[in-house]
């Protein structure tokens, strides 16, 4: 696969590919190369759902203004 | 006195008009306690405002009421808004309330109605200006307490429905003095390093002092001014403040934040399996539908038997070819025909034919041919030419065997 998309983007191209299909204007030889496509971006979505983890930072500013994160502890204030 | 007779309705009619075009009666606020609190099957609030000498009847019309943020109740002391007119009907005068506020928080009220019809004005609370929520949040800042429930609550529901958005905490205070410059101050710097692509603000449920700080104009206008869309998620249901107006979309509370936040993962799966079938459903169709095409096509004779469709060409085109030639064949017959035709018809025209049947040609002696017996005389000289030869003669007789010849000879 090409440069690899965000879920957004996935989500995107899968909607176009679907409705393309849907629409049936296309060669059936690209048919079948839309639904490859599609078919992986649907098993690479579900995989980076599969594989999601929560991740919580704190952010903070440091001296020089930039922002730094740290672990996050619910009891810090 | 007796001129000025006035009907009932008329005097009503009357003082209803002095009041309702004096501008002090039509907007005031004031300051009483509930009594004989009324609520009405078709919506209207009915009660009395009352202080230690002095009582005034009052109206609540069902969609002022609805915006109640409290429930009244006789013997509390509120602050009501409206205007003063007179009911026709009964005569009588009242208020009509447009707002109420419990009394205690009047004067923080009154600030936020201010601070409210000044920014609305202003269009701050535009929804044409709202900006749209990302669908997947890639990153979500979080700009609330680092402590207390509300913190926990919005990461507890992110990590349920939607792990995959990253959560960054900008811990602020949230309460007292120094909570809207720092909500102000984590607004701005979330938007400066663009440190993510979805802001949560709020804060859990409290007093609405506790809330002050949401109602504050210097946070509104900074989430006005955030290029990162804001949601807020400020104390319980009822509680609406100034930061909601302005946000890019109000929820209820903290976790209702998160939840508006982010979809949920399991109707993100749901619609990857239905896109999945969908796109299953699609291209079987598709070939079944390509299947009965080629089917259709390889059916016909050409392509089960394709030398059959040569040879009935080739039939064809020989079938021309014959025509062609015994059309040319026909052309050339027709032509040699006419020829011997026209051969015979010339032969049959020559004079030389017409003499050998044995005709003789008269001329005058002058040499013209001579057709008729009357354009000679008896005595003159003329001349006979035959097949073989020819004679040199007189005329002896002239016999004219034309009737209207010989009558003009005879009369």
């Amino acid at each position: 696969m090409e440069e690899k998309k965000n879920f957004e983007e996935s989500m995107n191209r899968l909607e176009y590919i679907v409705r393309s299909l849907e629409r049936g204007e296309v060669p059936l030889e690209e048919s079948l190369t839309l639904f490859k496509e599609g078919a992986a971006l649907i098993a690479d979505c579900e995989k980076q759902l599969d594989e999601a983890e929560q991740v919580v930072r704190r952010l903070r500013k440091t001296e020089s203004g930039e922002p730094e994160e740290l672990p996050f502890d619910a009891e810090d204030a | 006195m007796e001129e000025n007779i006035f009907s009932v309705t008329e005097l009503n009619e009357h003082i209803k008009n002095l009041m309702d075009s004096d501008g002090a009666l039509s907007r005031l606020c004031v300051r009483g306690e509930l009594s004989n609190y009324k609520v009405y099957p078709s919506g209207h609030h009915y009660f009395t405002l009352k202080d230690k000498d002095a009582s005034l009847r009052c109206v609540m019309f069902k969609g002022a009421a609805q915006k109640l943020v409290f429930r009244p109740e006789s013997g509390m002391g509120v602050l009501c808004t409206g205007s003063v007119s007179v009911y026709p009907r009964d005569g009588a005068y009242q208020l009509y309330v447009t707002r109420m506020s419990p009394e205690g928080v009047g004067d923080l009220y009154l600030a936020y109605e201010q601070l409210k019809d000044r920014l609305q004005q202003e269009g701050l609370f535009d929804s044409s200006r709202k900006r749209p929520l990302p669908l997947y949040p890639k990153t979500i800042a979080v700009i609330t307490s680092g402590a207390g429930a509300a913190v926990r609550d919005v990461i507890r529901v992110l990590g349920k429905r939607w792990p995959m958005s990253r959560v960054l905490i900008l811990p602020v205070r949230v309460q007292g003095k120094e909570a809207p410059p720092e909500i102000v101050g984590a607004i701005r710097y979330a938007n400066r390093y663009r440190v993510a692509d979805l802001i949560i603000t709020g804060r859990g449920g409290g007093s609405i002092e506790d809330l002050w700080a949401f109602n504050d104009e210097r946070v509104a206008r900074a989430i006005y001014a955030s290029e990162i869309p804001v949601i807020s998620a400020v104390g319980h249901e009822p509680d609406v403040t100034i930061a909601d107006f302005v946000a890019d979309l109000r929820a209820a509370t903290p976790s209702n934040g998160a939840e508006l936040a982010v979809p949920d993962a399991l109707d993100v799966r749901d619609k990857l399996s239905n896109l999945q079938t969908r796109m299953e459903q699609i291209l079987l169709r598709r070939l079944r539908q390509e299947k009965q095409r080629l089917a259709q096509l390889a059916s016909r004779r050409v392509m089960e038997d394709p030398a059959a469709a040569v040879n009935r060409k080739r039939l064809a085109c020989d079938a021309l070819s014959q025509r062609l030639l015994s059309a040319s064949e026909r052309q050339l017959q027709l032509k040699r025909e006419s020829f011997v035709r026209h051969c015979a018809s010339l032969d049959a025209l020559s004079p030389l034919k017409v003499l050998s049947r044995g005709y003789s040609v008269v001329r005058s002696e002058s040499g013209e041919i001579v057709s008729s017996a009357s354009a000679l005389s008896p005595g003159e000289r003329i001349d006979v030419t035959m097949a073989r030869g020819a004679l040199s003669c007189r005329v002896e007789e002239i016999r004219v065997d034309d009737p209207e010849e010989r009558s003009a000879q005879v009369p």
